[in-house]
């Protein structure tokens, strides 16, 4: 997408002033973009290698030292139960700070790729789909459409409070699935 | 104009309880037959500032009560009453007790004020006062009057010494209608007039129902040796008020208070209750070695505010080393911003005093967090005389070292273990006068509470004169509890060190002291969870002793670097007892699946870290690794691991703020080079590798 695609939104942020808008940093993991609210990105920086955590679950990297905290780094291609690809000078870690159920928290999460940001209303954000009792789906803030492409929209604190991410994997195959169905 | 008083409640709070401190230790040190006029007084200035300010504030219960402690204690020190021991106790009590209404004022609970009414009546029967339910004549009279006309007339001085006219004539408006007329007649003239003096006057007349003159006194009770006051019944006309004016005197006032904090100081310390008489106004020298001996208290958990006082030096110092950072700072950033490579030695020299700077920043920070070790030992005295009185033995408590300095998280958390192994020498330890005469020792026991520093440790040590140790017993016990064998013979140190055992107790009985359960195990794991440790040495019939090492802080570690594969990891140096390189002759394989090491007469368990944190290490051969043998809760293993690195002091950073806590990981620290390593937590090692090798086995089954 270029720029100039962009801009008749813009456009319409600024005459529907007084809606109620989001605005959303966008980034692709595996050819799907996501989205994160932008005012929870506390940083964006290259990947640099990580110290390992024994007995730690596959999806978290290990951890790194962010101007003298220690930060978790979580790979959410793993989270999503997708393939993993080999880091490269290229891939990108957002520093996100987070409320989760134990308080506020600070985590760097792993994606292929920054794209974009993007001012969304509140009504152009879809609930996600009711997937039945057995997939929780309370990650997921929403989706909307960006360019007549679906975005993801996360809610970081739901995700890290998951205990089970091979559940949360199956919920990102329906999903996907059920997107792509309707964008056909 | 009016003052929110509330945020001054915390340090009402703080200095109540501190002064709650100081009467306490007066009062034990009170020798009842020559009670020493000094402690009297020390004593008598706590409770007198207790009262004024929850008068102040508006905790009458507390006002109340000390008023009638005050009474007494003016008494005492005028020399009109003698104090006897059963006085002492109930002061002590009634310490306890304000303690209590303090604490719940704080905590902002109600508060239970029967106690308070009981000791009361005991300190109003001893006065010969009548209960003041029972209203006097006076009483009564001014009860049916309500209405009082009061002429104030301050000298000069009034401002300095901190009191402030407006702030009573509050207090008064809020019994009734108050009415105020200025007389500022004496008002010098502008040129001559100093702004730190009052030249005002006033009439103030009160109207309301069940105004008693002694509260009109009371509010007066400071300033009323300063000022000329009459107090009379009213039933005349009311004056017009001039508040305006009095308003502004007023504003003047404060402004003159602001100006003179310093004044205010020392005018403190001149505040004497109106009945003072044989006492002159009271130097600093006893406030403030009342203020040095002061410690705080253990505040209940919903109180804990978290606040140090802070010795002025130590932060002097601090601020120094700021301003020769910021030195050093702008200096190496003018090399840099035009850096050529012959400045490459002042370079060099800039970044050897940034170093310098930085540490001594360091030390001086860690210091502010550092207190004497008096504030948790100063409650002792007093729990040791309830005890040995309960106890019916006599005991002498001496405590040497107690300027000796520890981080606040390490002292608030060694109170308690201290006060059980303290416990446990007052039940256990010393004998019954009786028995002790028998043993041909002094009818007095002494316990010798000591601390003081050994390199980066503190140890503090109890030691008693006491029974010691009864070997035979402890035995005996440890072979019904199946702890030791039938026929394992065990030396002196490793059957003392049973004491250690949980549900260990050889008390005869219950008793409401110790042998209740919460046994030395707990204190002995308390103290490990600090990083420290504890060992008794005792000998039977001559004693015992306890000795508590802990390090100074929590905040660094020293540590052992350790390489396993790609990986560093620390290890606390504490809990390394040697390393060595493996001779594959001493190993030997326990049912195919755990290896042990033979080390001298012992047996060692050998646990791979790589297996346990799963990595890929060098080399899985035992004889190109080294063999690490740690020791924790008295067991020790061997940790496999590639390499050895340097020493060094890390600071620990918690993994749990932004992750979650992790078997076997006690923390993490920043390398020089900015990587995070891991440090580990050897108990937590030990047990996974408990569970590694049952899971082995399983599989092996």
């Amino acid at each position: 997408m270029s720029a100039v695609d962009i801009e008749p939104n813009v456009d319409e942020e600024i005459t529907s002033a007084g809606v109620e808008t989001d605005q959303y940093l966008t980034f692709i993991m595996d050819n799907e973009e996501y989205g994160v609210d932008i005012l929870s990105v506390k940083e964006i920086r290259i990947w640099d290698s990580a110290t390992p955590i024994p007995k730690a679950p596959s999806h978290v990297r290990g951890v790194i030292n962010l101007r003298g905290t220690i930060v978790p780094i979580i790979d959410l291609r793993q989270c999503f139960g997708m393939s993993a690809i080999d880091y490269g000078p290229l891939t990108v870690v957002l520093v996100l700070q987070v409320e989760t159920e134990k308080g506020h928290r600070e985590v760097g999460i792993v994606v292929d790729a920054v794209s974009d940001t993007a001012d969304l209303d509140r009504s152009q954000v879809k609930p996600a789909p009711d997937m039945g009792d057995k997939i929780n789906t309370s990650y997921i803030k929403g989706l909307a459409t960006i360019d007549k492409k679906m975005v993801i929209l996360l809610n970081m604190g739901n995700l890290l409070n998951q205990e089970d991410f091979s559940a949360m994997a199956e919920a990102q195959k329906s999903i996907l699935e059920l997107a792509d169905e309707t964008t056909e | 104009m009016s003052i929110d008083l509330s945020q001054f409640h915390q340090v009402f709070f703080e200095e109540s309880f501190e002064g709650l401190d100081v009467m306490e230790s007066g009062l034990l040190e009170l020798d009842p037959a020559a009670p020493d006029d000094e402690e009297i007084n020390s004593i008598f200035r706590a409770a007198h500032s207790i009262k004024g300010g929850s008068a102040t504030f508006g905790f009458s219960d507390v006002a109340d009560f000390t008023h009638v402690l005050e009474t007494l204690l003016d008494e005492v020190r005028a020399g009109t009453r003698s104090i006897g021991p059963d006085e002492v106790e109930l002061f002590l009590q009634s310490v306890d007790c304000l303690r209590e209404l303090l604490k719940g004022l704080q905590a902002k609970e109600d508060v239970d004020i029967s106690r308070a009414e009981d000791l009361r009546q005991q300190f109003e029967k001893i006065l010969g006062m009548a209960p003041s339910d029972g209203a006097s004549l006076d009483d009564a009279e001014s009860i049916s009057n309500g209405a009082w006309r009061i002429t104030f007339r301050p000298e000069g001085h009034i401002l300095r010494t901190g009191n402030e006219p407006l702030r009573m004539f509050w207090q008064l408006a809020e019994m009734g209608t108050l009415t105020v007329t200025t007389d500022s007649s004496s008002l010098a003239a502008f040129a001559t007039m100093n702004v730190e003096s009052c030249y005002y006057a006033w009439e103030l007349q009160l109207e309301g129902r069940n105004i008693q003159k002694e509260a009109i006194e009371e509010i007066f009770e400071w300033v009323c040796d300063d000022a000329e006051l009459l107090i009379e019944p009213l039933v005349a006309e009311v004056a017009e008020a001039d508040e305006n004016e009095n308003e502004n005197e007023s504003t003047e006032a404060i402004e003159a208070i602001e100006d003179n904090l310093q004044d205010m100081e020392s005018a403190d310390a001149e505040i004497i209750p109106a009945d003072t008489k044989a006492i002159e106004p009271a130097d600093a020298a006893p406030k403030n070695d009342a203020g040095e001996k002061a410690a705080k208290p253990t505040v209940s958990k919903a109180a804990e505010t978290g606040s140090i006082r802070v010795d002025i030096d130590k932060i002097d110092t601090m601020i120094n080393m700021v301003g020769e950072l910021v030195i050093t700072q702008s200096m190496l950033g003018q090399i840099g911003s035009d850096f050529s490579d012959d400045k490459l030695g002042k370079l060099q020299e800039g970044l050897t005093d940034l170093e310098r700077n930085v540490q001594v920043l360091h030390e001086s920070v860690m210091r502010v967090r550092m207190l004497p070790i008096s504030f948790t030992l100063s409650r002792f005295p007093r729990m040791v005389r309830d005890l040995s009185r309960q106890l019916e033995k006599k005991i002498e408590l001496v405590v040497k070292g107690e300027n000796t300095e520890l981080d606040k998280t390490v002292m608030e958390k060694i109170g308690d273990p201290l006060v059980h192994l303290l416990r446990n020498s007052l039940d256990h330890g010393i004998e019954k006068p009786a028995d002790r005469v028998k043993a041909g020792k002094p009818e007095t026991g002494i316990i010798n509470l000591h601390a003081f520093h050994q390199g980066g440790n503190i140890i503090i040590q109890i030691t008693d004169d006491g029974q010691g140790l009864p070997r035979e017993k402890i035995l005996a016990k440890a072979r019904e509890n199946g702890i030791v064998g039938e026929d394992e013979a065990l030396s002196d140190e490793q059957v003392q060190d049973l004491i250690f055992q949980p549900g260990f107790s050889t008390a005869e009985k219950v008793s409401d002291v110790s042998g209740r359960g919460v046994g030395m195990d707990v204190v002995r794991r308390n103290i490990h969870a600090l990083g420290g440790a504890v060992s008794v040495k005792s000998e039977e019939g001559v004693g015992t002793t306890f000795t508590i090492s802990l390090p100074l802080t929590l905040a660094i570690l020293d540590g052992q670097l350790v390489r396993v594969g790609k990986e560093v990891y620390i290890f606390p140096l504490v809990s390394i007892v040697e390393s060595l390189s493996v001779d594959v002759s001493q190993v030997s394989s326990v049912a195919g699946a755990c290896d042990v090491l033979r080390l001298r007469e012992e047996y060692i368990p050998i646990i791979p870290l790589y297996e346990a944190f799963g990595i890929e290490p060098d080399s899985k051969e035992l004889k190109n690794s080294l063999i690490v043998v740690v020791e924790s809760d008295n067991v020790k293993v061997g940790l496999v691991v590639d390499e050895l690195q340097a020493q060094q002091q890390v600071v620990i950073k918690s993994l749990e703020t932004n992750y979650q806590s992790v078997e076997g990981i006690s923390g993490a620290t920043i390398l020089g080079d900015g990587t995070v390593s891991l440090i580990l937590d050897i108990a937590g090692v030990v047990k996974m590798a408990e569970g590694l090798s049952s899971e082995l086995d399983e599989k092996a089954a």
